[in-house]
């Protein structure tokens, strides 16, 4: 079994973590977190670390990873693009955002779920509602948050990707 | 939750205080606490209710074996409770009977609110209503969404026959479904485990699985994955479904997604011949069904019984019963005595060297296999010949489930006809000597290899007779003088008495093959013979009297008698 290779510090910050609940298992979904913070995905070797961190069985973690869609089983690009398909950005033009950066990125708008370019920089992805209703559509790169995004601000924003 | 410390947990007895409730309109009285999964009292659930009313409410996740689930919502029924008024008191009607409100849904009092059936408490005057159109209505619109993405590939399904979602759907279904959307596909003939495979489409998710083997085996190995109407049941990537009860999930399993790859696409099940027996792999005695269909054996499954294994059995005795078909059985008589080879001829011939052998010149080897009929009878003859007597142990280890250290089905049987001693085992070295040093001249073998236990050909070889019944052929049926074929467990009647001094009793599902006739029934012809009983003035053997007349003659058996065993068994004082 390949063992995941947590640094001292994020190991730290994951016992913290889990001294807040009353029962280990309650961190769960925090150190999945965590880990995919760190790592930029949950690999099945931090599903099997989180388990025995827990004392928890590795389908116990498998079935969290597999229902919650943030957690990505694979790596992502190195930017990370979250287009709002939630009703008013829906409304507002998310889908022909999400259409335009796919087909900039040569990536299929049709296909379901996360997709990434081969070279691992761009990932496309539907996300729900980011929280922003009035300045539909929205999206973030990372942990940037864009609203307002028009055709030419999109081009603008891939060509700030660097 | 880890194991209950007594596995199976034996169910407390139902509460004496009752409750007065109405199960379509009739009134009746049930205890106001029953066992729940693990034996406990818990309040009674509406289905135990039901249960107890005769009228079947149907279900899926519901097991009374298993922690309650709640989430296959078959088993929905419209209900009422007396109705109270501001004054907390019942409200009566006009002839004096309490007012009943109906459960309606509290935005549309016009609608009925069922309840689940398995995991709601009866309370008192509660009126349940299994029959009701509101009831009914409720069973087909979930047997509709169970069916939604189902892919109804029932005529190469191996549950056919003996699936809920069919039986329901007969009893509480509708003929059409609504549904026009393509079906979701889900993985087919996954590899579960070593003895299971996984159809994720035909799955309806009641995790009777999941629960099964986390919370009574305690291997916490399979889960729910995805989400929505792409939940599958899995094993964590890279681990296999694999300790041994896994074989119990396929019988658990309401649908055909788990099934055994053992008996996967070899039978139709309703081809199939019931036969109530025991399991022979371990002196638990796990009451089991075998399923025959022309003379062979196709599947054992477990059959309930609290005392013994609740609905559980372990898959190393399940999946022990191709010995019994095996091609090189002992069909025929062998002898290498005047008299023939045919039955009267062989048991002639013993009866004459038995009775030509000088007393205490015999000995007597018989397996803890046989049953306790036939170890009676021997116990007889070897009283008779003043012969000494031992039995062969199978120690394992214990699993703390079912699996017991005695891999004998029938030692406690073996000891109380005297045919064991306190250490079954002991004695073989005595009668290996008594055999070297030429005093043991003639020796008796049922059911054992004794060359694997220290009594080698060599020594056989110096033997004036040997006597050898079996069923498979080894080192000591090659030397037999007297070789008789014997029958399996499925091939005739009688007891086997656990490590916990039951007695139990299991039936005849297939014919021997060949020539090969049930010991006990040859037994009390060599008896009889060796009396001086003239051949063809015998009387028929009758399995009744003889265990009858056994229960009379062992001390810890008085009391019991064979009409009386049942298919449960009895306790025995032993």
């Amino acid at each position: 079994m390949n063992t995941l290779a947590v640094p001292p510090a994020l190991e730290a910050e994951i016992d913290e973590l889990i001294s807040h609940y009353p029962q280990k298992r309650s961190a769960s979904l925090m150190l999945l977190h965590a880990l995919q913070e760190h790592f930029g995905w949950v690999s099945k070797e931090a599903v099997e670390w989180t388990a025995r961190k827990l004392d928890l069985q590795p389908i116990n973690i498998q079935e969290l990873v597999t229902f919650y869609p943030m957690f990505r089983q694979t790596a992502a690009g190195r930017f990370q693009f979250k287009v709002c398909r939630t009703l008013s950005c829906a409304l507002g033009g998310g889908h022909a955002l999400h259409r335009q950066l796919c087909e900039k990125f040569g990536l299929d708008a049709s296909k379901h779920g996360i997709q990434t370019t081969p070279d691992g920089r761009f990932s496309v992805e539907f996300v729900e509602c980011l929280a922003s209703c009035g300045t539909a559509p929205v999206m973030m790169v990372n942990e940037e948050f864009h609203q307002g995004v028009s055709p030419a601000k999109a081009d603008e924003i891939v060509g700030g990707c660097r | 939750m880890a194991n209950p410390p007594s596995f199976p947990p034996v169910p407390a007895a139902p509460s004496a205080e009752t409750l007065s409730i109405k199960v379509d309109g009739r009134s009746i009285a049930v205890p106001k606490m029953m066992p729940d999964w693990q034996g406990r009292l818990q309040p009674t659930t509406m289905l135990q209710a039901c249960q107890a009313a005769g009228v079947e409410v149907p279900h899926y996740c519901y097991h009374s074996k298993l922690p309650v689930a709640g989430n296959c919502r078959m088993c929905l029924v419209e209900f009422g409770t007396p109705m109270m008024g501001p004054d907390r008191k019942p409200v009566v009607e006009a002839d004096g009977t309490p007012k009943i409100a109906r459960s309606v849904l509290p935005y549309e009092p016009g609608t009925p609110r069922g309840a689940i059936a398995c995991a709601t408490p009866i309370s008192p005057g509660m009126e349940i209503y299994p029959s009701s159109p509101a009831t009914k209505q409720m069973r087909e619109a979930v047997l509709e969404s169970l069916l939604i993405n189902h892919p109804l590939d029932c005529p190469i399904c191996d549950q056919a026959g003996e699936c809920k979602l069919q039986e329901y759907s007969v009893e509480h279904g509708q003929s059409s479904s609504q549904f026009v959307e393509p079906k979701v596909h889900k993985p087919k003939a996954v590899d579960l485990g070593p003895r299971i495979m996984l159809d994720d489409e035909r799955c309806i998710l009641c995790t009777r699985c999941i629960r099964f083997t986390k919370d009574l085996v305690g291997d916490d190995k399979l889960g729910i994955v995805n989400r929505g109407s792409y939940n599958t049941i899995a094993a964590f990537p890279g681990t296999r479904f694999d300790n041994n009860y896994t074989l119990n999930t396929v019988d658990l399993c309401p649908v055909g997604a788990l099934t055994s790859k053992d008996f996967r696409f070899q039978m139709r099940v309703w081809f199939l011949k019931e036969t109530s027996s025991v399991c022979t792999s371990c002196a638990t005695g796990c009451n089991i069904t075998l399923w025959s269909r022309e003379g062979r054996i196709h599947r054992y499954t477990p059959r309930d019984n609290d005392a013994v294994n609740a609905s559980w059995m372990c898959d190393q005795g399940r999946l022990n019963y191709r010995w019994i078909g095996r091609e090189d059985r002992l069909r025929e008589v062998v002898s290498q005595r005047p008299g023939g080879r045919t039955w009267n001829g062989a048991l002639k011939a013993v009866a004459t060297s038995l009775a030509a052998a000088k007393p205490g010149s015999v000995a007597l080897v018989a397996s803890a296999r046989q049953t306790t009929e036939e170890l009676f009878l021997l116990s007889q003859l070897a009283a008779r010949l003043n012969a000494v007597t031992d039995s062969v142990p199978r120690q394992g280890e214990a699993d703390g489930l079912l699996v017991n250290a005695d891999r004998n089905p029938n030692m406690t049987g073996a000891r109380i006809t005297g045919i064991a001693g306190e250490t079954p085992g002991a004695r073989l070295k005595e009668i290996a000597s008594g055999i070297a040093n030429g005093t043991i001249r003639t020796l008796i073998v049922f059911g054992e290899d004794v060359t694997r236990v220290g009594i080698g050909a060599e020594l056989l070889g110096k033997l004036e007779t040997l006597v050898v019944s079996d069923i498979l052929p080894n080192a000591t049926t090659k030397m037999a003088h007297v070789l008789l074929p014997g029958c399996a467990h499925a091939e005739k009647r009688g007891t086997f008495i656990n490590a916990k001094g039951r007695v139990q009793r299991f039936l005849k599902a297939v014919e021997p093959p060949g020539n090969a006739r049930p010991e006990a029934e040859f037994l009390e012809e060599l008896l009889a013979l060796h009396a001086g009983a003239e051949a063809g003035h015998i009387r028929a053997f009758s399995m009744e009297s003889l265990f009858n007349r056994m229960a009379r003659e062992l001390p810890g058996l008085s009391g019991i008698e064979w009409a009386k065993l049942g298919d449960g068994g009895a306790p025995a004082a032993v």
